[in-house]
């Protein structure tokens, strides 16, 4: 072990059923440094995170501590006690108890509270960190950002030498993401050891000294924060060396009919989800995509489209025609279907058949009063799982049994059967797997050439590039450029998501 | 995997009877047949013998259950759509049968004391009846719905001041209507030896299975019962069909409200339908339906509401004091729930399959 470092993992393996989620992951964090964790969806960055905290509990490979050594992390009690602390996305404290006795709760040593000396040393400890506020407030009178660092000044309290920021940033704006900043400096100063996972590529740059980057399970490397530029860093993320993606560019579908009226175009939109106002439209027959990082502003988007976050302003118009889209309802009355990027959440009705799932959307379009008899119902949802090859039991198994994949035809089924002019499809490619990807990307392309409109989201640049025929791109919650025809290579997605030639050698 | 295995299987009647929900009620309903049919057979007889009036009318002790369950089998169904829409129930409806029963009593009696004849027509009476329960229910719904509380929590609010309302309707006096056609609603109709109540019960089944077929409101109700998220994004309003499931209940409530009255002809508010909203609840919970919203199958609380009456028209046969009538109630109650939990019927069903197993294991062996 090496003197300055803090904390070593090496060989760290985790295999769940089925999955190797880590495989061989090396980590080191330095005293006095600020640390990203990064890589894609699914990469490893929480397992890893989990590992270390006794979340999980490894299944090959050692963990390494300053002045303890060799230590085994089995529980998240062990992690705190060998200083390993972590502040999490979600606050976890008690909102309704004050500042103070969330800093020290359930760390009394007596049975008895000695409110005074409590708030004292809160109060210093809070000054001491340069927090702006009284430690006998309550914590739920305080900003997000202010909880989030009464949680950090908790986990500080408790001597940690190993600090891990999960995503603190997600639900901060500009100003509360300065203050974070601040205070993760002065800890660096004092010497404590910070991992910080995001997905906020700007974030990085600004605050990190070093990257370790992982990828599907596995160990890309480590750098430091000047010998990575961000579209380097962004390769890596995606696994693809800028070399061999100039020739990557297939026969895409050749963008046509831009003299046609647009299906769907809509102007200066945005939600109540905090997107930057954007302009948006697209064509009969065409299949184009939003791309950028998770956390990019991309599902946000389509949400708008589809009315299914609060429509904050913005016009649509449908074949030329002026329409209002505010809600589902009305954005699948003017023929809009929306596969949502959250299957479990926002897709299937998990104990509602099959078959009810799939005439769901339709049911509803159709109105409260003209129900499908179980003939037609039975013919429709028989029709479409045959057309997509789901895979059931029958049509009256919960919806909620079925595989992720076949659960994603299902909701597919849902929208092809109102037979919508205009399709979004959000991520229906995750977790699925090749052989359903491969066809559902066939299915858009089918789609298209009879004249249905679709929008394709995905993690994977590959299958965008295969499907669309005009990507949008998007940053920080902004869309920040637009790729059509010769445009469509890895090299230049990648390079408009990094933010263009800025960090670029 | 080849695709031709889509229709549903061709499960035996007895297989599909078994997985569906309403095996509990029925499993309670043999049981305490059974129950009566060792420890008195004569509990199934039915009579027919002329009444005080010189009418012919049934009797006997099944005559009663079918009779005094209605009210509470009325109310189980727009209970068990409360329930799979909202995920909670309404334990308002003893109240709210108290409000509509006085607003009917009122409309009848036109503000005075007595009357030996109706003031206005019944029908009108019944209609204000309805708007005025359907009204309250309104009241609940937009609190559930729109509010997001709870709705034990909102229906609380009418369920400590129902009774008083009630009682403001009528100028805190207890009207009596001596109009026999009253009568009518809560006892027989001259002619018929059926009780009206149970007629009336039917008639509601009958509606309730005709808005089920010719409507959608099974599918949104259970839609937005299971997932609300994802209900919306397929275009439906969850807000209001949880608002109209309450509406619903508020019918529920005027039509067990008119047998109510029309059984004494007159209104005790401080004590009609007392404890119902708990009996409506358990009639929900007998007939295996999730308390916490989704699926649901009003055919299964129906039958649950008259296993609860069958119960207590047991317990009264075996001259159970009135009084300790609630600890034996609770006592039977308690074990049909525990004995329909998921987890014990899981537990049942591994120890049925385990028996069959190690029998066709000794059958293999021998």
């Amino acid at each position: 072990m090496n003197d300055d470092s803090l904390l070593e993992m090496r060989g760290i393996c985790k295999y769940f059923p089925g999955v190797k989620a880590l495989q061989n992951v090396d980590f080191t964090l330095r005293k006095g440094e600020i640390h990203a964790l990064m890589g894609e969806n699914g990469a490893g960055k929480s397992t890893l995170i989990k590992v270390l905290t006794g979340v999980h509990v490894k299944d090959e490979g050692d963990i390494f501590l300053k002045d303890k050594g060799k230590v085994q992390i089995r529980s998240p009690q062990e992690a705190q006690n060998n200083g390993i602390s972590t502040v999490y996305q979600e606050i976890t404290l008690c909102p309704n108890l004050s500042v103070a006795e969330n800093i020290f709760i359930g760390r009394g040593k007596g049975k008895f509270v000695k409110w005074r000396s409590m708030n004292k040393k809160a109060q210093e400890l809070l000054d001491s960190l340069g927090i702006a506020i009284r430690a006998n407030q309550q914590l739920a009178s305080c900003s997000i950002a202010v909880q989030q660092m009464v949680a950090i000044a908790r986990a500080v309290d408790m001597e940690c030498s190993v600090l891990i920021l999960d995503e603190p940033t997600s639900s901060l704006d500009e100003n509360e993401v300065a203050k974070l900043f601040t205070l993760m400096r002065q800890l660096k100063e004092r010497g404590v050891g910070i991992i910080f996972v995001t997905h906020f590529l700007d974030q990085v740059y600004e605050v990190c000294d070093r990257i370790t980057v992982l990828r599907d399970g596995t160990l890309v490397g480590e750098y430091k924060i000047e010998n990575l530029p961000r579209l380097q860093l962004v390769s890596k993320m995606l696994g693809k060396d800028l070399d061999d993606m100039a020739d990557i560019k297939e026969a895409a579908p050749v963008y046509e009919g831009k003299d046609t009226t647009p299906v769907y175009e809509g102007k200066g939109l945005c939600s109540s989800e905090g997107i930057n106002p954007f302009d948006f439209e697209i064509h009969p027959g065409e299949v184009n995509g939003f791309t950028g990082l998770l956390g990019s502003g991309r599902s946000e988007c389509v949400r708008t489209i589809f009315g299914a976050d609060k429509v904050t302003g913005g016009t649509v118009k449908m074949d030329g025609k002026p329409v209002k889209i505010t809600k589902p309802r009305e954005a699948m009355m003017n023929g809009i279907g929306y596969l949502p990027e959250d299957r479990k959440r926002d897709g299937i009705v998990g104990d509602l058949s099959v078959k009810d799932n799939i005439i769901l959307a339709l049911q509803v379009k159709t109105g409260f009063f003209k129900p499908f008899s179980k003939a037609k119902a039975l013919e429709f949802a028989n029709e479409y799982i045959k057309l997509l090859d789901i895979k059931t039991a029958s049509v009256n198994t919960p919806i909620k049994s079925l595989s992720g994949g076949n659960q994603q035809k299902v909701i597919l089924a849902r929208w092809l059967l109102t037979h919508p002019k205009y399709l979004i499809l959000d991520e229906p490619t995750r977790g699925i797997d090749i052989g359903t990807k491969t066809d559902i990307q066939k299915l858009v392309l089918k789609l298209a050439s009879e004249g249905m409109s679709v929008t394709f989201i995905s993690s994977e640049t590959d299958e965008m590039l295969r499907t669309c025929s005009r990507l949008l791109v998007m940053r920080d919650r902004k869309l920040v450029g637009e790729l059509t025809g010769d445009q469509l290579t890895q090299s230049a997605v990648m390079n408009t998501i990094a933010g263009g030639e800025k960090n670029a050698e | 995997m080849p695709n031709n295995n889509v229709q549903p299987p061709k499960a035996s009647l007895w297989a599909r009877l078994t997985r569906h929900q309403i095996v509990i009620p029925i499993a309670a309903l043999l049981l305490l047949t059974i129950f009566n049919l060792i420890a008195d057979p004569s509990f199934f007889n039915i009579t027919l013998s002329d009444n005080s009036n010189g009418d012919p009318v049934l009797g006997g002790n099944l005559i009663t259950i079918i009779d005094n369950g209605s009210e509470l089998a009325i109310l189980a169904i727009g209970m068990t759509l409360v329930t799979a829409a909202s995920g909670g129930q309404d334990i308002s409806v003893g109240a709210a049968i108290a409000i509509s029963g006085s607003a009917l009593l009122r409309v009848l009696c036109g503000g005075e004391r007595t009357v030996d004849t109706f003031k206005n027509p019944l029908i009108l009476a019944f209609l204000i009846a309805c708007l005025v329960s359907m009204a309250f229910g309104a009241f609940n719904g937009v609190l559930v719905a729109f509010f997001k509380i709870q709705p034990m929590v909102a229906t609380l609010i009418l369920f400590t001041a129902g009774r008083n309302i009630a009682c403001w309707i009528n100028n805190s006096e207890l009207p009596v209507v001596n109009d026999e056609r009253l009568g009518y609603f809560g006892n027989y109709i001259p002619g018929i030896p059926i009780p009206t109540p149970f007629l009336i019960a039917v008639a509601c089944f009958i509606i309730t299975f005709l808005i089920m077929k010719f409507t959608n409101i099974s599918l949104y109700v259970q839609s937005v019962g299971i997932n609300e998220k994802s209900s919306r994004l397929n275009g439906l309003n969850p807000e209001l069909i949880k608002l109209m499931t309450y509406v619903l209940l508020g019918l529920c409530v005027a039509v067990a409200a008119l047998i109510k009255v029309g059984r004494i002809s007159q209104i005790n508010y401080s004590v009609i339908a007392k404890d119902i909203e708990m009996d409506a609840i358990l009639a929900v919970a007998l007939g295996g339906n999730a308390l916490g919203g989704g699926k649901f199958s009003i055919a299964s609380s129906v039958l649950g509401a008259y296993v609860i009456q069958f119960l207590t028209t047991t317990l009264y046969k075996f001259e159970v004091n009135a009084a300790a009538l609630p600890a034996f109630k609770a006592v039977v109650v308690i074990l049909l729930v525990v004995m329909s939990a998921p987890t014990v019927r899981e537990k049942f069903s591994r120890l049925g399959r385990k028996l069959k197993k190690s029998k066709t294991a000794e059958a293999g062996n021998s």
